[in-house]
């Protein structure tokens, strides 16, 4: 019941035939944070995918937040997702909205009051560093600012679970390590992450599980669970 | 929590007209063809009432026309008009002899030059009965009948007839402007729906990052209705302001009209009452072609 993740053996085969996971087992605990490796078509984005539930598994059991997503029904996917929180590659901004409107966004969704939604814009922007900024529109930001609305954004609602997709990917290393800064400070306040990323050298140096995937299956089984403690 | 609700459909309805405002061609294009589209039909309500408004008001002064013939003198004439106010079933008569009813029609018809052409004058003399307005059809149909049968009486016309033909008329063409209303009406749909269909394309990526961030498709569909709403709203005041400058154009020629006819009408624009309606009308059709779309396009857009 410790896990915010759970999968056991999932596959997920497209329309057309292309088995892009199969017999997939893994748990994420609840405050984890962990990498998702490997090359692209080993099946990250699909893993990720069937978690925020973009996709629906073909076989197996996708369990988030105790919640088995195979008894979500369509009509409550939208209330299923905004307990994760989603961070993309191509940052997924609204380029006509402002870097606050941007931020609000999954508070409005969930309809809360204006007060609290720029309370905690403001918050969100201020953990991100990007406060002085709320008035400006995504465009004239750089790469590196406006993943950070992307991040701020993700974490405006606290959700219990964040899942970033090559997070880094668009971004050069400095900025990089910035962000991956920005994670491990969530993750000290409890969220749980789960990083999918193809930026080896990152995180090598850094004290998360690896998960690797290759070609749908998970590279080293050892990986599938969290380490066992110390005693 | 019901003023949250309230107040954030009044959020999404200013944040709709402000998208609308940023774009104002491309809105006033919009709004032009459905406020043309809206005014059509009103415009042609308006004018079947207007006319039907100049009918009533000759209905209640019921006259007849007899033609006399070229043989009785003007003073004959002015008799025989004499002779007639004193029957109990009318009101007044008056004589018009030939060389009046000349005049009059140079003035009025526009054909006076094709007057001059002829030898002698083609108009016969006429005397006009006015009835008294609290006459039954049958004292009136019995009167005629004596009326025709007067020496000098070439023919005997009831103006009701032409009255009755134009109420027959405003009929048709009021049934015609409920058919033309029903199919504008779905041109407004279409065109609200067709706008919406283009701008919901337009923010495919918009939409598809909504959802990713857990908005429902009530939420997502919210701003579509909105602006469907706002098309309605500004076309149907696009369509006042196109009716507004119709009736004032048209308020000279038909004020001139109506005082060829010595009377009183005045050109009636459309009113509050109906206005609200036109308005009202514009919203709905607006908000449906809106919903009517969103359930078909919006559903398709879902993330991969």
């Amino acid at each position: 019941m410790g896990d915010i993740v759970y999968l056991h053996r999932v596959a997920k085969r497209y329309p057309g035939g292309h088995d892009a996971l199969s017999d997939v087992t893994l748990t994420l605990e609840q405050g984890e944070m962990a990498f998702l490796t490997g090359h692209s078509g080993a099946g990250k984005s699909t893993l990720m995918k069937l978690i925020a539930l973009i996709e629906r598994p073909t076989r197996g059991q996708v369990v988030i937040n105790n919640q088995n997503i195979s008894q979500v029904r369509r009509s409550q996917v939208a209330k299923f997702r905004r307990n994760v929180g989603v961070i993309f590659q191509n940052f997924n901004l609204l380029n006509d909205r402002t870097v606050f409107d941007n931020v609000a966004l999954p508070l409005v969704i969930r309809g809360e009051t204006r007060d609290t939604i720029a309370r905690r814009v403001r918050a969100a922007l201020d953990t991100v560093g990007l406060l002085d900024k709320e008035r400006l529109y995504p465009i004239v930001l750089s790469g590196g600012e406006q993943q950070r609305v992307g991040i701020a954004r993700a974490i405006v609602a606290k959700p219990p679970l964040i899942l970033a997709d090559e997070p880094t990917g668009n971004l050069d290393p400095e900025l990089s390590a910035e962000i991956m800064a920005l994670f491990r400070r969530f993750n000290e306040v409890g969220v749980s992450l789960l990083i999918a990323t193809h930026d080896v050298e990152l995180i090598r140096s850094l004290p998360y599980r690896e998960i690797q995937l290759k070609g749908g299956h998970i590279a080293d089984r050892a990986t599938a669970a969290p380490y066992e403690q110390p005693a | 929590m019901i003023a949250e609700y309230f107040n954030r459909h009044a959020q999404t309805l200013v944040f709709t007209l402000g998208r609308l405002y940023r774009r104002p061609v491309a809105t006033a294009l919009t709004t032009l063809v459905i406020g043309i589209t809206l005014a059509l039909p009103a415009g042609l309500h308006l004018l079947v009432n207007n006319v039907n408004a100049v009918g009533y008001s000759w209905e209640g002064s019921l006259n007849a026309s007899l033609f006399l013939a070229d043989s009785i003198s003007e003073k004959d004439g002015h008799m025989l008009a004499s002779d007639i106010r004193s029957r109990s079933t009318v009101r007044g008569t008056s004589y018009i002899s030939r060389q009046q009813a000349l005049e009059e029609f140079r003035a009025l018809s526009g054909f006076g030059e094709a007057l001059e052409l002829l030898d002698e004058n083609p108009l016969p003399a006429v005397v006009i009965v006015r009835f008294k307005t609290t006459q039954s059809a049958d004292a009136i149909d019995a009167t005629m009948r004596e009326l025709s049968d007067l020496p000098g009486v070439v023919q005997a016309k009831l103006d009701q007839q032409w009255l009755d033909r134009l109420f027959a008329i405003l009929a048709t063409v009021e049934r015609a402007a409920v058919i033309i209303a029903a199919l504008l009406a779905i041109a407004v749909i279409l065109t609200v729906g067709n706008t919406i269909r283009l701008d919901i394309e337009n923010r495919r990526d918009e939409i598809i990052i909504m959802k990713l961030v857990g908005a429902s498709d009530a939420f997502v569909r919210r701003p579509f209705l909105y602006t469907g709403f706002w098309y309605g709203f500004i076309g149907g005041i696009a369509a006042l302001i196109l009716l507004g400058i119709a009736v004032a154009l048209m308020a000279g020629p038909a004020g001139k009209l109506a005082a060829l006819y010595q009377s009183s009408f005045v050109i009636r624009g459309l009113g509050f009452v109906s206005s609200v309606g036109l308005l009202g009308i514009g919203i709905l059709l607006g908000w449906f072609g809106a919903a009517w779309t969103v359930a078909r396009h919006l559903g398709a857009i879902v993330p991969r």
